[in-house]
């Protein structure tokens, strides 16, 4: 039985020691990301910002409004009035209407959709794009950026940095990460409810089997 | 239960159920001092009745063509009900499946599962490990993400390397010049259909030719030697009650260890799940750095290992078939590392290390120093093999008891 403890507490650390390793591109400017799925009015916070700078150009393709209804704690009159621009159903996926060719033509390179943008790359690599946009005349629309060297992207959220000021700019963008943290995995929540729920489970479970294994081999040997 | 033995007895009539399930189970007699490395065989059943019940679903509601797969997945992932839970149990159960099917393995060689007469356990366990393989392989595609797309590419792009029929080999495993929507769909086709085939026959295979000639155990004595007067071992207990119940133990510890990664971690921490399979595929893109899952990176670096192409899949191919010629490479009296000599166990811990750092050196980028090491360790993973009738021979090994031994 110790040496079966032994073991499986070797293939767990094994597997988180793993977890160091892994993960996408290493950049120095990549900061920690405030991300807190529970907080729900900085998800409410974060869906607006989304739609109000991004959407334009950028979709969600795999997220439905009617979803933001259930998981942001909002009613489908607030996400139709505010967060929807279309005449549509709110079962519909957030999608754009901005044509892939024109996006080729006039950012060099087709918008992407970010649904999976936080899984792709990482909520902190997210965070530290958002806030990582620098002045820099040679690029076509006077800024670079620290995490994505010469990317397509105009720092349109320009308007708000300077409206808001250095520490409120952050704190909007940690909100704006968090939500398409949420936008990537809107299950999450659930997943880790139901898992607790699971794991409490076999905890229980084993109780019983644990003796009843016992009760049958106390006669061998 | 009066109409219970009726029913059975018109059953028996004509079909041998009681007598299976006495054959398999409750009169099958397994050595009484298994230990924590003969939980693995029967976790390895468990594994593979979740990849099929979580596979049936899941093809329920996958689109295998180029245009729709991808979407598919998240259409599982969102808007089929407790889908992400079913594709999570099934991503994540690729790999606990290698990971329970090596630990299997070295099982076999702690405790000589392969010697003679279970030279036909080991080799049928050695087919399905390769079907394994293949089947891994052919599903990491079905995602249709980008490392799905690139890895098949780089995969297929292997069998190029052979002279003469390499090209033509190449277009016909793809039906096409590149990776596509064909490609997709055999794969899918030889994912759920065809391999699982394949992958059940040879379970029973392995389990009827265990059944045959009786389990081994840590202290690899023949328990069949010494029976009581009914014939019935007696450093044997039946498997059904003693093992079903003990193996549960295990089932739940295991089931523990699983449900953390699957409802906590389900991408593994971009190991089971790896991040750039979040973008569709796109054939005009290559990703900077192409890693095979980890079950993989062993042979992966064995084939980078080599500077010709083609003699790093040969070395990749034959890291896998020397596996087969196991049970006729090791000449020691004895079968269990407990009596072996100091050699054996030196051997098996090498083979252990260089293979663990096999694994991490395929999941990064090589550098020449990474390339040095494994060279090194490629060359330390054959010698294993390739020595194992000389060092076995002649190191002392020590004498074996009578009895089993047992330790509670």
């Amino acid at each position: 039985m110790k040496k079966g403890i032994l073991l499986i507490t070797l293939i767990i650390s094994l597997l988180f020691a793993s977890y160091l390793f892994a993960g996408g591109g290493y950049n120095e400017h990549v900061v920690s990301a405030p991300v807190n799925l529970q907080d729900k009015v900085a998800l409410q916070r974060g869906a607006r910002l989304f739609v109000n700078y991004c959407y334009g150009c950028h979709s969600l393709k795999y997220l439905r409004y009617e979803r933001l209804v259930e998981d942001l704690r909002l009613t489908g009159e607030i996400v139709r009035n505010n967060l929807m621009f279309t005449e549509g159903k709110l079962g519909d996926q957030m999608r754009v209407a901005m044509p892939i060719e024109s996006a080729k033509q006039w950012f060099g390179t087709p918008v992407p959709d970010l649904t999976l943008e936080a899984k792709l790359r990482g909520s902190d690599w997210l965070y530290s794009y958002l806030i990582g946009f620098y002045v820099d005349p040679k690029r076509p629309w006077g800024y670079n950026n620290r995490v994505f060297p010469d990317v397509g992207m105009p720092h349109v959220l320009e308007g708000l940095e300077k409206d808001l000021g250095e520490e409120a700019f952050r704190v909007a963008m940690g909100d704006l990460t968090n939500f398409l943290t949420y936008a990537a995995d809107p299950v999450r929540l659930k997943r880790e409810r139901i898992g607790t729920y699971v794991l409490v489970f076999l905890v229980i479970f084993m109780i019983p089997v644990y003796f009843l294994n016992k009760e049958y081999w106390k006669n061998i040997n | 239960m009066q109409w219970w033995n009726s029913i059975m007895s018109w059953v028996d009539d004509r079909f041998p159920a009681t007598r299976m399930f006495e054959d398999h189970l409750s009169k099958y007699y397994a050595p009484k001092n298994f230990n924590i490395w003969y939980f693995f065989g029967s976790l390895s059943l468990l594994v593979l009745v979740n990849q099929l019940v979580t596979g049936i679903w899941l093809t329920m509601a996958y689109n295998p063509s180029a245009e729709g797969a991808f979407d598919s997945i998240e259409y599982i992932m969102r808007d089929v009900d407790y889908g992400w839970l079913i594709r999570y149990l099934h991503s994540t159960g690729a790999s606990a499946f290698f990971l329970v099917v090596y630990l299997h393995m070295f099982r076999g060689l702690l405790y000589g599962s392969y010697r003679k007469p279970r030279e036909l356990v080991w080799t049928l366990g050695m087919f399905i490990y390769f079907a394994l393989m293949i089947e891994a392989f052919f599903g990491y595609l079905l995602p249709w993400g980008q490392m799905s797309y690139w890895g098949a590419q780089v995969i297929v792009s292997l069998l190029g390397a052979l002279p003469w029929i390499g090209e033509d080999l190449m277009l016909w495993v793809r039906g096409d010049y590149l990776i596509s929507g064909v490609t997709l769909n055999r794969f899918f086709s030889l994912h759920v259909v065809a391999v699982p085939l394949v992958l059940v026959a040879l379970v029973v295979m392995h389990l009827l030719a265990l059944h045959e000639v009786g389990s081994n155990n840590p202290d690899g004595i023949d328990i069949k030697s010494k029976t009581d007067d009914k014939g019935v071992p007696l450093d044997g207990v039946p498997f059904h009650p003693y093992y079903s119940v003990h193996d549960l133990v295990g089932v739940v510890v295991f089931l523990f260890v699983f449900c953390v990664i699957v409802f906590f971690f389900p991408d593994g921490g971009g190991y089971f799940l790896e991040k750039p399979n979040y973008e569709p595929a796109n054939p005009l893109k290559t990703p900077d750095h192409i890693a095979p899952v980890w079950y993989f990176t062993p042979f992966y670096s064995m084939l980078r290992a080599v500077p010709d192409k083609l003699g790093g899949v040969i070395t990749m191919a034959a890291a896998i078939a020397i596996l087969f010629a196991l049970p006729w490479l090791d000449k020691s009296p004895v079968r269990s590392i407990r009596y072996k000599g100091l050699l054996s166990k030196l051997a098996l811990a090498v083979l252990v290390v260089s293979f663990v750092i096999l694994g991490y050196l395929g999941t990064v980028a090589p550098t020449d120093i990474k390339n040095l090491i494994a060279r090194i360790c490629t060359a330390l993973y054959f010698l294993y093999f390739l020595l194992m009738p000389f060092y076995t021979r002649i190191e002392r090994a020590k004498p074996v008891p009578e009895r089993v031994r047992v330790s509670h």
